[in-house]
């Protein structure tokens, strides 16, 4: 599954990253703690998270990881964007709550 | 025949920390992260390097005024030092243990400073080593083997 699909089929909000929007998703992985992300998600996740700094991106970069999305209809800052747009990793948007999100991803995921 | 010499090489990389400074944290990273793409490292080593000298950055960043870290290369290992001047630690084996955070409310809301760092980077590296001391700085040193 591309992150394209993700977008479409979860209605996400795209920030930024558009070129990443191809990029293949093996999983995701949900934590706003950047140790916890460093330490456990693995290439190819999407990270679900409310953290909107631009340390997200150095993680996923560092990770890479396919895509980050925010919940609560939270925005990235000014170097989030940046960054993701240098990087090519997506960071993507929704209204959602972590939990609805996640369990939405997870569904999709094992259709 | 290429003698001993020829095949024996070491790359050294120099970075600087500013504590404080988040924007840049990462970047020594992943500059070595690239680096060792290049040498053609395999993937769960670098994976490894890399998020034991991204804490590593992490720490000094939160904690410390300033930093530098040291990477060597060679065919058989990464050893990386990363020393500060800061206020060092008084109780290293308390400082390893998961979930030992001094990290000040600021760090903790960003995310950081939940006590995960010091027991990654020592899941992650084949050896560590911490001197500190009080009131002049840390050295932590990471060495791991390419298998």
């Amino acid at each position: 599954m591309k992150v394209s699909e993700i977008v479409e089929k979860l209605k996400l909000k795209v920030y930024s990253g558009q070129k990443g929007l191809d990029r293949e998703i093996s999983g995701g992985y949900v934590s706003d703690l950047l140790s916890d992300v460093m330490g456990n998600a693995r290439e190819g996740e999407v990270w679900i998270t409310l953290q909107v700094h631009q340390n997200v991106m150095a993680i996923a970069s560092l990770k890479d990881l396919a895509a980050v999305i925010l919940v609560n209809n939270l925005e990235p800052l000014e170097n989030t964007v940046r960054h993701s747009n240098d990087e090519n990793i997506p960071v993507l948007g929704t209204s959602l709550s972590t939990f609805e999100i996640a369990g939405k991803l997870y569904q999709l995921f094992n259709q | 025949m290429e003698g001993v010499w020829g095949r024996l090489f070491i790359l050294k990389l120099i970075f600087s920390i500013q504590g404080g400074d988040f924007t840049h944290a990462g970047h020594p990273s992943s500059e070595v992260k690239k680096v060792l793409k290049q040498l053609d490292i395999d993937g769960k080593t670098i994976k490894n390097i890399v998020i034991a000298l991204y804490e590593a950055e992490v720490n000094v960043v939160a904690h410390a005024w300033r930093g530098t870290v040291d990477v060597e290369i060679d065919e058989s290992k990464i050893t990386i030092l990363v020393s500060d001047e800061g206020p060092g630690i008084p109780d290293i084996e308390q400082a390893m243990q998961a979930g030992f955070s001094t990290a000040s409310k600021q760090v903790r809301e960003m995310g950081f400073g939940a006590g995960m760092g010091l027991p990654n980077m020592k899941k992650n590296t084949d050896e560590l080593y911490i001197e500190s001391e009080v009131g002049k700085g840390t050295t932590v040193k990471m060495v791991n083997n390419f298998s």
